[in-house]
């Protein structure tokens, strides 16, 4: 099996710290090191962040993808309202409502870095924290290692049927698997079911087979939205309450998929919106009180093109729209220096401009939230110095 | 298509483990696989004797509760041992073979006494044969315990025996039954309910001794059915020598090579095997006296032989595939024989004698299908690393299709392009 020798000096990192991975989560008394929780989630496939947060102030907006925006502010399903340039999409109230109460901070035309259009390696990015060689371990696992570790079971935390790379690497990981095995998002279901369609032995048997799992013929064909087969809502309840023990992790990170919108993502992105934001607001509710400790990055790969393609959907494209949220974020606005949509402004002519580095907003959390100092974030994030922490994501 | 390397690998083997060499000659490797010895021969596979010990001490000193038994720990040993030759060999050829006669003479972990022993059949009575006569297999077979208790033959009388004369013991017939229409010659031979029974009679006394310091077969008169016995008009004479004789004539019956050419190729080459295909390799088999090595050689002879994949993998050989593609450590393999189950095709316990179906109708069930693309976004995850537009290259290349490489390329993760390579339909052919 070939691997990038970028990874396979990974994979032996890992070895030596599978042991600790195993099991689930420690919840033994043990003083822990810091009183503060964060907890990234990462979307995987590109979230399009102009669908989730939507500039419907900007004046070429209609004109470059008018097929995708929803109606404004006040109308029946309407945009959920974010200050008179920005909306919300209408699948989105749970974060509404934070908004409104001052815990939701969109950051928008952010970017992972520009020079990539692939998922594979627009990941890797996002959750090695660098593409340098000698980076071999995810970025929150860096944080991990800086944290004071606890006396029993770990400061940081997997929730889900996979351990990402964001939080692979030297110190200890727990993780929390969900019963019941290990489930694609919808989205990997249909493109199974797409793949097999020609195929007359296993795809008529594919496709009832998702029927019988909730997969309409519709919603295979993609005329219809797919169903929502994601556990991500429980497992954000999950972390919520995993997290809010008083000895328990302080770091955590989840996914979810579904955002790879090449086709008629006016019927598949609603449904995955949706998902995120019963999920986000589940991890509110799990978390309680300790709500008020918490800050949650909410991060995508790359952006996906301002324009429609050929299939009512989008392509690969450069920034999108980062959330942070949490009991002490300084919300209830959007953070963005927006890079507008004129033809001169696009990125290539086809992608928002990117404005504001993802990883600003990432130390920016790290440095408020949880106390690093410069060395701690250049550690995390190594050569990031053109990438000054973001000020003022936390009410003081 | 000739003889292209990985349709060789994945027809008649077991598909490529990780990025091992391609053959340069498909064909001389596959000969090469089948020249003696069968390096697994060597494998600690527990022995008959060993399997046979532990089921009586089980008997006889009952494992305290909560214990497990002693014929289960050896089970679970020799399947480890059996799942790690097919995640490596470099016989993959051979192991088809060991396992598709395995099937042909199915045993079955859930009859009783015959769970250790399910395995040990396998190595002694079925590996050493499958390159050799299939006589002499069906002879390995049927005298093995393993086959003697499945088919309930341990017990089996001949009325007028002494032990039947004595304790109103009787015949058994079932394996006498399964031998004529499952091993042998068909039930389309044309045989009747009375050459069922004389056959029976004929194999009574063929038993296994517990009683003795070395528990095994055992010819045991006192239960043996006196005097000659006719099947279909031939003539067999009293004693263990007369199943002896049996065997070997059904061993070389027109009627069972056919059968075992119809099976080699429905196995190996489509599920409708043409008649000209079956006539040619039965015809192998009888101008060798039931050589299975140059039955199967014939094979790579036969056109169909080298179009395209038509079958579907089973879930044992989906398993194996999987495994070896990502060609992991084993201590990062996944519990190969409790993944078969999962997919519906749980190790040497099939349901009924005939053994698994052999026909990719057989192996379509859609839920079945989605467990393994399931298992495979499971295991994707747990390997962050793997690279799947590697991985797809290295065990399908050019069998991939076009747009499946594409959507493969184009997933919205690592995760699930690795996942989408596994359960792509391509990947379930072999």
């Amino acid at each position: 099996m070939a691997r990038s020798p970028l990874l396979s000096r990974r994979a032996t990192l890992l070895g030596l710290t599978a042991a600790a991975t195993l099991g689930k989560v420690s919840l033994a008394l043990a003083a822990a090191p810091t009183e503060q929780r964060f907890v990234v989630v990462i979307l995987r496939g590109a979230l399009d962040g102009m669908a989730a947060v939507v500039p419907y102030g900007d004046r070429d907006l209609v004109g470059l993808r008018g097929g995708l925006v929803p109606k404004r502010p006040g109308e029946a399903d309407g945009l959920l309202d974010l200050g008179g340039f920005y909306g919300l999409h209408p699948a989105l109230p749970g974060l509404h409502l934070m908004y409104q109460a001052g815990e939701l901070l969109p950051v928008h035309a952010v970017s992972n870095g520009t020079g990539t259009r692939s998922h594979f390696v627009a990941q890797d990015r996002l959750e090695l924290g660098s593409l340098h060689e000698g980076i071999t371990s995810g970025w929150l696992n860096r944080v991990a290692s800086l944290l004071a570790q606890p006396e029993h079971g770990e400061a940081a935390l997997a929730v889900g049927p996979a351990l990402p790379l964001l939080l692979r690497g030297p110190a200890p990981v727990g993780t929390w698997m969900p019963p019941g095995g290990a489930h694609g998002d919808a989205s990997f279901y249909a493109e199974l079911a797409a793949m097999h369609a020609g195929d007359p032995a296993t795809g008529p048997a594919i496709a009832l087979a998702l029927q019988e799992r909730g997969f309409s013929a519709a919603a295979l064909a993609g005329m219809a939205p797919l169903p929502n087969q994601g556990a991500f809502p429980s497992l954000c309840a999950a972390a919520g309450r995993l997290l809010a023990a008083p000895a328990g992790p302080r770091l955590a990170a989840l996914e979810v998929g579904g955002w790879d919108t090449h086709a008629r993502q006016m019927q598949r992105l609603p449904p995955v919106l949706k998902t995120l934001d019963e999920g986000l607001s589940a991890l509110k509710d799990g978390l309680g009180p300790v709500w008020q400790q918490t800050a949650v990055l909410v991060v995508t790969e790359f952006g996906r093109t301002v324009r429609i393609n050929g299939t009512q959907g989008t392509d690969h494209g450069t920034a999108s729209v980062a959330f942070v949220l949490g009991g002490n974020v300084a919300g209830g606005r959007v953070a963005a220096t927006w890079p507008g949509l004129a033809a001169t402004k696009l990125f290539e002519n086809r992608d928002l401009q990117p404005t504001t580095d993802l990883r600003a907003v990432a130390k920016g959390l790290l440095a408020q939230h949880l106390g690093l100092g410069a060395p701690a974030l250049e550690a995390v994030f190594p050569d990031s110095a053109m990438a000054t922490p973001m000020r003022g994501l936390l009410r003081a | 298509m000739d003889a292209h390397p990985l349709h060789a690998m994945i027809r008649f083997g077991l598909g490529r483990r990780g990025t091992e060499p391609l053959p340069a000659d498909a064909r001389a490797w596959l000969r090469a696989q089948l020249q003696d010895p069968d390096p697994a021969l060597a494998a600690p596979i527990s022995s008959t004797l060993a399997a046979l010990e532990a089921h009586r001490l089980d008997r006889e000193m009952r494992p305290m509760e909560g214990q497990t038994v002693r014929e289960e720990l050896l089970r679970r040993a020799d399947t480890a041992i059996a799942m790690r030759i097919l995640a490596e060999t470099d016989s993959p050829f051979r192991e088809r073979l060991v396992w598709l006669w395995a099937n042909h003479f199915t045993v079955s972990v859930h009859n009783g006494g015959v769970r250790a022993l399910v395995l040990p059949y396998v190595q002694e009575a079925i590996r050493p044969h499958v390159t050799g006569r299939f006589a002499d297999m069906l002879h390995a077979v049927i005298r093995h315990p393993a086959m003697l208790w499945y088919l309930d033959n341990q017990e089996s009388a001949g009325p007028d025996s002494p032990a039947g004369l004595r304790a109103h013991r009787g015949l058994n017939e079932n394996l006498a039954r399964e031998c004529l229409e499952l091993h042998t010659i068909g039930a389309a031979a044309g045989y009747t309910q009375a050459d069922v029974t004389e056959f029976a009679k004929v194999l009574t006394g063929w038993s296994v001794d517990m009683g003795t310091a070395s528990p095994g077969f055992a010819f045991m008169p006192e239960r043996h059915q006196p005097g000659p016995k006719t099947i279909m008009g031939m003539t067999f004479p009293e004693g263990e020598a007369g199943g002896d004789a049996v065997l070997t004539w059904l061993g070389n019956h027109p009627l069972t090579f056919r059968r075992v050419a119809e099976r080699l190729v429905r196995h190996f080459v489509a599920d409708r095997p043409a008649p000209a295909d079956v006539k040619r390799i039965a015809d192998v088999l009888h101008e060798t006296h039931g050589n299975l090595r140059a039955a199967v050689l014939a094979l790579l002879d036969l056109p169909g032989a080298w179009q395209p994949l038509t079958k579907l993998r089973s879930p044992a050989d989906f398993v194996v595939a999987s495994v070896r593609a990502l060609d992991l450590p084993e201590q990062d393999r996944p519990e190969m024989a409790g993944l078969m189950s999962h997919f519906g095709q749980p190790l040497l316990s099939a349901p009924l004698p005939n053994g698994w179906p052999d026909t990719a109708a057989d192996w379509a069930d859609g839920e079945m299908l989605l467990r393994r693309a399931d298992w495979a976004i499971g295991i994707a995850g747990k390997h962050p690393t793997i690279d799947p537009q590697a991985l797809a290259a290295a065990s399908l290349g050019d069998l991939l299709g076009d747009a499946n490489r594409l959507a493969i390329q184009r997933a919205a993760s690592r995760r699930d392009a690795v996942a989408l390579a596994l359960a792509a339909p391509e990947f379930q052919r072999r």
